[in-house]
């Protein structure tokens, strides 16, 4: 047996827990990423970046001028100050679902890219949790320019608020694992509006604009469930400094979403391709 | 003779109710090139894929290098170099990048990888296109970079799926050409294809598959000897006339074959035979004596032709 770098790395896995679908390699599929990134996403990066800040422009500031100042948990606060957390939570959001729904469909039926991947030494874990990776760098990088443009506006009241970016990518690794595994199942480009469709009105309802005490209690409760809504609460509450143990009922919940995604994702990925 | 790299027995494959591979037995040794011949939809590129630890057997036993791919998937991936029937180039990457970023996904090193990329560009002929995006490449260029691709992590095995499909003649000797010196390095190749003048150049022994069944084994020449005779005469009368002239034919020869718009006459002589029909008073439009190929190997086996 000829015992190349390639065959020496891979045995080197031998005997490890899931060694059939990972390899210790997702860094290989996220430089191919930053390769591919380097050279044609740049203006889908921006245009998720820009979105929200018209966003905050158009209703925090013009809409703002007409409502004032808004309660939320007891706090008196500027519309802005309201709004700016929850549109930092949706672009995390859309960022990761971009990602991980056209660009993954893409990838998989189309270019066929990860049948070149699983044909290498490399398994389904690896590359699931490579593209995810991918989300996450891209929610963090929505976070941190978002935070550049409000923080020295001052819509972030409290210092506990520098934790909304990595919140912002805890939130993109939820949405993007979820994301990703309901993309595997997906048939066809249409199949992926459905996604769309349920995106839109979650980011008007969720407590977006105003608190969710102007529904009815059964709606909110139903509102409260839904992923973004964890989101929006979750951010809210960090740049607001209002700190309590729903919070992290909050971080479980996307925590939750990452594992039950990342199961689906590389069982499918393995049903996809090893069949 | 060491052991053989690969070893099938009763190698079963089914897609629900669909049997893709039949309880097919094979062994590939060190070296060798090995053929899967046969039309579209014989199991070739099945068979391919669970050699490639890609797909799983329904059934049977398979060893490759001595492990059991469905236990060590990865371990043996590591061993093959894999060049599917539809190319699976990175598009958004160019043909440097696409090289350095399949050895990065076998974990090889940066340095290791710049020193490869140079060697496989000059292989593959690509070292002018190395900045080039892959969409712009030429189908023969497209071929000879996967193929470079799959070469990085320097395999023992090189699985080649229907390695010159959709390719023009000059492509596809440049591409001959290469897999020849892959062959005199020591690597092993296995190929399917349903070209039989492929499979006679590149194969040193293949097997003839259809319907997932494996029909008959051996070397190019020794199937052509075993299930053909040396010559065939090839005689037209018009898509009319054919089947009626057969019959007048038939105990001339030691088989024919009747096609839709030929007649094929197998004999030791083609010549002495065609001489005989003439005498006999039958007037053929037209008529070539050529030598037996896979191709007849095939139809005599199957009762079909290669390519539909």
């Amino acid at each position: 047996m000829i015992i190349s770098a390639a065959v020496a790395i891979a045995e080197a896995r031998r005997g490890r827990l899931g060694e059939r679908v990972y390899s210790g390699r997702s860094r290989a599929i996220f430089e191919r990423g930053y390769i591919a990134f380097k050279s044609s996403t740049w203006m889908v990066i921006l245009s998720g970046f820009v979105e929200p800040v018209l966003y905050l422009f158009a209703f925090g500031y013009g809409l703002g001028e007409l409502i004032g100042n808004i309660e939320s948990n007891g706090l008196s606060i500027p519309y802005a100050a309201y709004i700016a957390p929850a549109l930092l939570a949706t672009s995390a959001m859309n960022g990761a679902i971009y990602d991980s729904t056209m660009n993954i469909f893409f990838k998989l039926n189309h270019d066929r890219i990860y049948h070149g991947m699983l044909a290498t030494s490399l398994g389904p874990l690896d590359v699931a949790l490579g593209e995810i990776g991918l989300a996450l760098l891209r929610g963090f990088l929505y976070g941190v320019g978002f935070m550049a443009v409000v923080a020295p506006l001052g819509l972030i009241p409290s210092l506990w608020g520098i934790l909304a970016i990595p919140a912002a990518v805890l939130i993109a690794f939820g949405f993007a694992a979820v994301g990703m595994a309901l993309t595997t199942y997906m048939k066809s480009f249409q199949q992926l509006e459905i996604i769309n469709i349920f995106l839109l009105p979650m980011f008007l309802f969720s407590g977006s604009f105003y608190p969710l005490t102007v529904f009815p209690e059964w709606l909110q409760f139903i509102i409260k469930a839904l992923p973004l809504s964890q989101a929006i609460h979750l951010v809210r509450g960090l740049t607001l400094g209002q700190i309590n143990l729903g919070l992290l009922g909050h971080i479980s919940y996307f925590i939750v979403m990452i594992i039950v995604g990342l199961f689906f994702t590389t069982k499918r990925l393995n049903a996809l391709f090893m069949k | 003779m060491s052991s053989p790299l690969i070893t099938a027995r009763g190698l079963t494959k089914k897609f629900d109710e669909f049997v893709a591979v039949d309880e097919i037995d094979f062994d590939v040794a060190r070296g060798e090139s090995f053929g899967l011949l046969g039309p579209n939809g014989a199991g070739k590129s099945t068979t391919m894929r669970i050699i490639g630890a890609t797909s799983q057997r329904t059934s049977g036993n398979l060893t490759i290098l001595g492990m059991d791919p469905e236990k060590f998937g990865p371990q043996i991936r590591a061993h093959l170099g894999v060049v599917p029937q539809q190319d699976n180039l990175d598009m958004n990457l160019s043909v440097s990048e696409n090289l350095y970023i399949y050895g990065r996904y076998f974990g090889l090193s940066r340095k290791f990888l710049k020193a490869k990329i140079e060697e496989l560009l000059e292989f593959a002929q690509l070292e002018e296109k190395r900045n080039a995006k892959v969409e712009s490449l030429s189908g023969g260029m497209k071929r000879r970079l996967t193929i470079a691709r799959g070469l990085v992590s320097e395999p023992e095995i090189l699985m080649l799926d229907e390695p010159t499909t959709g390719l023009d003649p000059q492509a596809r000797h440049i591409l001959w050409d290469r897999l020849f010196r892959l062959k005199e390095q020591g690597v092993t190749l296995v190929i399917t294809t349903h070209f039989m003048d492929e499979a006679e150049q590149l194969c040193d022994r293949l097997v003839v598959m259809d319907k997932g069944k494996i029909m008959a084994e051996g070397s190019p020449a020794q199937l052509i000897k075993d299930y053909s005779t040396k010559e065939v005469l090839e005689i037209r009368f018009g898509s009319e006339r054919n089947s009626a002239m057969a019959d007048q034919l038939r105990g001339m020869c030691d088989r024919i074959e009747e096609l839709p718009d030929r007649i094929l006459l197998y004999s030791e002589d083609g010549e002495a035979l065609l001489e005989k029909i003439y005498s006999a008073g039958l007037h053929p439009k037209t008529s070539l004596v050529r030598r037996s190929s896979l191709e007849d190997v095939f139809l005599r086996l199957t009762g079909r032709t290669l390519v539909d």
